[in-house]
């Protein structure tokens, strides 16, 4: 019972394990009493005091207890006093057994305020644990009540045996032990040293003595070098700072700075009055005579002979080139074809990049009749017409490809910006391109950056797809109004030279621009116009439909610099060739003004003169150019030369003139009108050499024509087998022309060598040849153009022998026209002169037959007898000497007579 | 006098000549056939180097005198011809 209100007491400040231990100690034995032997305390018995108990035994816990005397000693005889009492009832009963054995009358029950053993008293039921309790220290106390409680548990459970002592048995901790002592190693000596005591305390007197006086006064340790501990020092870091001596002066100068100053003179100069009476004086005439003797001797000696030639030098050609001299066949170089059109074309133009090398320029053409562009109108639309781009690193792909709206003619690059190309078109516009944005693709191919350096030898097809390098269709810039325009197909264009500029009128004006910003063009619709490509000022104001219809989407990448002149675009000036009375007109194929720019593009001298700055175009701003007020050039030659379709050579004015009988302005007539050709001329050029030297090729002949000799031709050939489809001047030679026939040769001329045929002749391809340009990149290098029907670009090195001229060519040259002019002039003098003569022999027979009629009969009459009469006289003779007759008959035959 | 301009006429016919001037003995031109800039421009160069070529040779010898002077150049040939108070000056072009 005790036992269980102890638990039911006890279980809230309790831990469970106790509680667990608490069972299990009591389920061991009910009648043992709890000690405190799990913790050490045997002789410690918590308990539980109920109040009742605390009342009876005087020991209530906040009176009878106090901090310093939290026990109190309980005789035995209440102990059982209790017992009797309350038997079970009673808290003590547990612990009878103890009370009863305990062997002094009081025990001592003590409060247990801090429930150290888990009851709030315990009572110690050994005499020793008493003693420990009450007289301190704890610990000892402690110990006490730890052995009383062994003492009870031994007797409980075990019995404690207190150790008995064994011989120790090393486990090997002395010798650890023996590590860790300190011992002295040695034996320490002890000295004694004594004295005698009335040594001690005498008094002392110190004297000074030198050490090294007496002998074994010090012993000392002296210092030698030791060589182990020498160390010689190998390396030094030595840091040096080298200053200069700057020393700081200053002087003060005077300052000349430069002024300009200008002199200005003039030559002394006699008065006209001086000059006349010096020069009527004696002393002058004398000098004169005598000075001007020794002159003519000098003059005299010039004109005999140059004494300063050097012959060595006169004697030697130029440097010698590589290769055969002899060798005098153009060379192929390279050929283009264009792979991708749908249709067969052929090159209607050709033309070389005026600045980069290399890069050559074809227009072409579909090789249609006229019928059939009509039947095949539909799909040619599919197919663009092309100017192709081609340079020398590419034989496949074209660089650029310039659209145009229809096929082009012939084309020409602008001799002041090269990304300027103006076209002729086959339907009469005139189309302008400008490459400005795609210059640097074609600059650079010649540095070959997209070709690789190995030979890689892929097949065609698969060169195709891996071919970065596209070639970019650029739109045209602008195109020609197709109302004013021409109406035919145009086939000649020529940008006017920089030089001057033309007004509405034909009047010549200086160009202050420096830029080529006129076009000229001549067209199958038989008329010349001139074109301007600035913005012209209406001066009427545009009706405003016209307006609503010209707004057209231009695609973005199209240079806005002609934007102005799209299909807006009118002639500047218009002339119309015009055979007179007769409805028809001269169809012009060619012209050429007085001067071309092709030749001068060349000189690089020129070029370096010209400023050119790179980041202005001047093409984008040409409205400055026509603010300004333009001074009117005299004397300028307006005159040109035009090659017409039936092969005439016209030489004609552009200037208009005023019709005396009208009053208005009209074209004038030709200066000179020739057919001398037999089909259409399609060249007409100037020589590069000679300004006035011009050759037409057409039909089956050439001529060269020289400006202002209006009676013929300086030399015409005869006609040759085939008949000629293309010509060119050489470029260096003055006497050398390239002519192209039709059945694919090319015949060259030399006007020094042969004057009646051709020097050479070479087969380049086996159709009609188009086009002929040649092209000198330098000394050394010079191409020539060939285009062919069939739609391919030869291209062919010229060799020494023709490129180069020979010494004096030029004046050689010179001297034969000049002779072929002398000789025109003969012909034109003996023409009058037979003519004359021709005059004077029929007026002679005229005077002749005359005097015959106004004889009369009677004179015929006598006439005839004397021829009769003579005629005997013959007969006789004759037979005289034929001996046939006599003498005296002939004498007889005398008397009668 | 017409002496004076038929010899001057004579000299200028000659084949390759240029011009022909007459200058007085400061350089100041008297008879020309050339424009006045390069009449005036010859005379001024051509007396100092006549001047220049008498005292040259007299130094030499005292008793030398200059009688002719003839200046080849690349393109022409100067002709001068001097006297104690005129010089006659021709540009003769020799070759062709």
């Amino acid at each position: 019972m005790a036992p269980k209100s102890q638990q039911g007491k006890s279980l809230g400040g309790r831990k469970k394990p106790k509680t667990v231990r608490n069972k299990e100690t009591l389920s061991v034995s009910e009648a043992e009493p709890m000690n405190m032997e799990n913790m050490g305390h045997p002789e410690i018995y918590p308990l539980l005091l109920t109040t009742k108990t605390q009342e009876i035994f005087n020991c209530r816990v906040n009176e009878d207890f106090t901090d310093e005397q939290p026990y109190k000693l309980i005789k035995k005889e209440d102990f059982f006093a209790d017992f009797h009492k309350r038997a079970a009832v009673s808290d003590f009963y547990p612990f009878k057994k103890i009370i009863q054995e305990y062997p002094e009358d009081e025990l001592l029950l003590v409060y247990d305020k801090d429930f150290k053993y888990g009851f709030n008293f315990y009572l110690i039921g050994t005499e020793e644990g008493k003693e420990n309790y009450l007289n301190p220290p704890a610990v000892s106390e402690e110990q006490e009540e730890q052995k009383e409680l062994k003492e009870h548990a031994a007797e409980d459970i075990l019995i404690y045996k207190p150790p008995v002592s064994k011989p120790w048995v090393s486990l090997g901790s002395e010798k650890e032990i023996a590590e860790e002592s300190v011992k002295e190693p040695t034996k320490q000596i002890t000295y004694m040293i004594s004295r005698k005591r009335s040594a001690f305390g005498a008094p002392i007197q110190f004297s000074d003595q030198n050490a090294s006086s007496v002998k074994d006064a010090y012993i000392e340790c002296t210092a030698y070098p030791d060589k182990n501990f020498t160390i010689k020092q190998l390396e030094k870091d030595v840091g040096m700072q080298a200053v200069p001596q700057v020393k700081g002066t200053s002087t003060q100068t005077r300052w000349t700075y430069p002024k300009n100053a200008a002199v200005q003179y003039y030559p002394r100069e006699f008065l006209e009055k001086e000059k006349e009476t010096l020069g009527q004086s004696k002393p002058f005439t004398d000098f004169l005579n005598n000075a001007s003797v020794s002159v003519e001797i000098a003059l005299q000696q010039n004109e005999i002979m140059n004494t300063f030639i050097d012959d060595w030098k006169c004697l030697a050609e130029e440097e010698g080139t590589f290769g055969d001299k002899t060798d005098t066949h153009l060379k192929e170089f390279q050929s283009f074809t264009d792979l991708h059109s749908l249709m067969e074309t052929m090159i209607t133009c050709v033309s070389w990049h005026p600045d980069i090398y290399g890069l050559i320029a074809v227009s072409v053409a579909v090789r249609l009749s006229l019928e059939d562009r009509v039947y095949f109108s539909s799909k040619l639309l599919l197919q663009p017409s092309l100017i192709l781009f081609w340079s020398f690193s590419d034989p496949i792909h074209p660089q650029l490809m310039l659209e145009s709206p229809d096929d082009i003619f012939c084309f020409k690059f602008c001799p002041t910006n090269p990304n300027i190309i103006a076209g002729g078109c086959i339907n009469g516009q005139i189309v302008i391109w400008d490459i400005t944005a795609h210059v640097d693709r074609i600059e650079n191919i010649k540095t070959g950056g997209n070709r690789s350096k190995k030979p890689i030898l892929k097949p065609m097809f698969l060169l195709e797809p891996d071919s970065n390098k596209e070639a970019m269709y650029i739109r045209h810039c602008a195109v020609s109004s197709i109302e004013n325009g021409h109406k035919k197909v145009i086939t000649d264009i020529h940008w006017l030279p920089d030089t001057f500029e033309i007004n509405r009128i034909g009047s010549v004006f200086e160009n202050r621009s420096e830029l080529c910003c006129q076009l000229v063009t001549c067209s199958a619709d038989c008329t010349i116009c001139f074109w301007d490509i600035r913005p012209q000022k209406t001066l009427t104001p545009q009706p405003a439909e016209k307006k609503k219809e010209e707004t057209i989407e231009i695609p973005f990448d199209v240079p806005t610099t002609f934007l102005h002149l799209d299909l807006t675009w009118k002639p500047l000036y218009k002339i119309k060739l015009s055979k007179g009375e007769t409805t028809l007109d001269h169809c012009p194929t060619k012209i050429s003004l007085c001067e071309d720019h092709l030749y001068k593009a060349q000189d690089k001298l020129l070029a370096q003169n010209k400023v050119i700055k790179p980041e202005e175009n001047p093409y984008q701003n040409l409205e400055s150019g026509l603010a300004n007020v333009l001074k009117p050039i005299d004397d300028f030659c307006t005159k040109f030369f035009v090659g017409t379709e039936e092969g005439e050579v016209i030489y004609t004015d552009w200037k208009l003139e005023r019709d005396p009988e009208t009053g208005r302005l009209m074209t004038k007539k030709p200066v000179n009108l020739c057919t001398v050709h037999d089909g259409a001329v399609h060249t007409v050029q100037r020589s590069p050499f000679y300004k006035d030297i011009i050759l037409t090729i057409g039909g089956w002949n050439m001529a060269i024509w020289k400006e202002g000799v209006t009676t013929g031709p300086l030399l015409q050939s005869s006609c040759a087998p085939k008949r000629y489809t293309s010509g060119h001047w050489s470029l260096t030679r003055p006497s050398v022309f390239y002519i192209g026939r039709e059945d694919g040769y090319i015949d060259i001329w030399d006007l020094l060598e042969k004057t009646h045929e051709p020097a050479q002749s070479q087969n380049i391809c086996i159709t009609m040849i188009t086009s002929i340009k040649p092209w000198a990149f330098s000394t050394k290098q010079q191409f020539i153009a060939v285009a062919d029907y069939y739609g391919t670009l030869h291209i062919l090195e010229i060799p020494w022998t023709l490129r180069r001229p020979s010494a004096n060519e030029a004046s050689s040259v010179s001297h034969y026209f000049e002779r072929e002019v002398k000789h025109l002039e003969y012909v034109e003098q003996r023409k009058k002169i037979r003519e004359q003569h021709k005059k004077e022999m029929d007026l002679e027979t005229e005077k002749i037959k005359l005097k015959t009629y106004q004889k009369s009969k009677e004179q015929l009459e006598a006439e005839l007898q004397m021829d009769y009469e003579s005629y005997l006289e013959l007969e006789k003779t004759i037979l005289l000497n034929l001996g046939l007759i006599k003498m005296t008959d002939r004498m007889s035959l005398i008397d009668v007579e | 006098m017409a002496e004076v301009e038929e010899t001057l006429k004579r000299i200028q016919s000659h084949k390759g000549v240029i011009g022909t001037m007459v200058v007085n003995a400061e350089g100041i031109p008297i008879r020309t056939t050339l424009d006045n800039s390069t009449t005036v421009q010859y005379a001024g160069l051509l007396h100092q180097l006549t001047m220049k070529a008498k005292s040259t040779v007299r130094d030499i010898d005292p008793q030398n005198d200059l009688t002719f002077l003839r200046i080849r150049s690349k393109k022409h040939e100067i002709m001068v011809a001097p006297d104690k108070e005129y010089l006659l000056i021709v540009i003769q072009n020799p070759c062709e």
